[in-house]
């Protein structure tokens, strides 16, 4: 008797799992489509190596509408802007008693232009804590307009802002020297062909 | 006129964009540029001097953009050392 009912018990749970598992296996596979679908739009929309570089493309045509054509061509030519001090008593014209260089993502340099001496580095950024695209760098191009407009526009506000440091902390200072020596030649040049 | 934003990753974005002599396209700008400053940003004008020279005016205020500025430009406001570059 207790043979025949366990028998009984076993192929009775045979025949539900065999009548259960086409349903149980079209409810998994649903699950698991359902979760991808999920994990799929949730996940970031992936890496962009592109966008950084549009980004930069875009920054430079804004620079290039914002400042002089002379600077411009400065920047796209050597890398670096060179701005005028405008506290001394000359203002800021080419016989300025200083002067800055505007390097992207790096320390403002002030120095002397008649002897290349350097006076200090600044220390500012514009870091974007809302980090649109993932970071709070703006593009190079967009950094070096920012130091401009704020150089040229508020340069106390600006100098107030920024974390004063000796030569040298951040910028090499040969590298310094040789970009003035780059510059005075870039110049010269193109007085030379203007007076051609 | 514009009102531009630097954003990181992105370039500049039109934040609004209309003519300062309509009431309605005004205000909108006015919004547009207290929502600005009110996150922190810095704005100025890209101007020039009548000898063409370029320059720029840091504005606190949009009573302070000149009435005939074709954009103004916001970026984040200026904070005191950079991150450590290598040499």
């Amino acid at each position: 008797m207790g043979l025949a009912l366990g028998t009984a018990a076993v192929v009775l749970v045979v025949l539900l799992w065999e009548l259960a598992r086409p349903t149980l296996k079209r409810g998994l596979v649903h699950a698991h489509r359902l979760w991808e679908a999920r994990r799929r739009a949730s996940a970031p929309s992936g890496y962009d190596p592109g966008r950084e570089r549009r980004a930069e493309q875009r920054a430079r045509a804004l620079l290039r509408s914002c400042v002089p054509e002379h600077e411009w061509e400065m920047y796209r030519d050597l890398g670096f802007l060179r701005v005028w001090g405008g506290c001394g008593e000359l203002g800021r014209s080419e016989d300025a008693a200083y002067a800055y260089l505007i390097y992207p993502h790096k320390p403002i340099v002030a120095y002397v232009p008649q002897t290349g001496d350097l006076l200090n580095e600044y220390c500012v950024a514009f870091p974007d804590h809302t980090k649109p695209y993932g970071s709070v760098r703006l593009p190079d191009s967009d950094d070096v307009l920012a130091k401009w407009m704020a150089l040229t526009a508020d340069e106390r506000r600006l100098v107030g802002e920024a974390n004063m440091h000796l030569p040298g902390r951040q910028v090499d200072p040969e590298r310094v020297h040789r970009d003035l020596v780059r510059l005075r030649r870039w110049e010269l040049e193109r007085d030379n062909v203007r007076a051609a | 006129m514009k009102l531009l934003r630097m954003k990181p990753g992105h370039g500049e974005i039109v934040l609004a964009e209309g003519d300062v002599d309509v009431p309605e396209q005004e205000r909108e700008l006015i919004e547009a540029f207290r929502r600005e400053l009110d996150a922190g940003m810095w704005a100025a004008v890209p101007t020039q001097t009548p000898g063409g020279r370029r320059e720029a005016e840091l504005v606190k205020s949009f009573d302070e953009v000149p009435r005939d500025a074709e954009r103004v430009i916001f970026f984040p406001r200026a904070a005191g050392g950079a991150p450590r570059a290598t040499r």
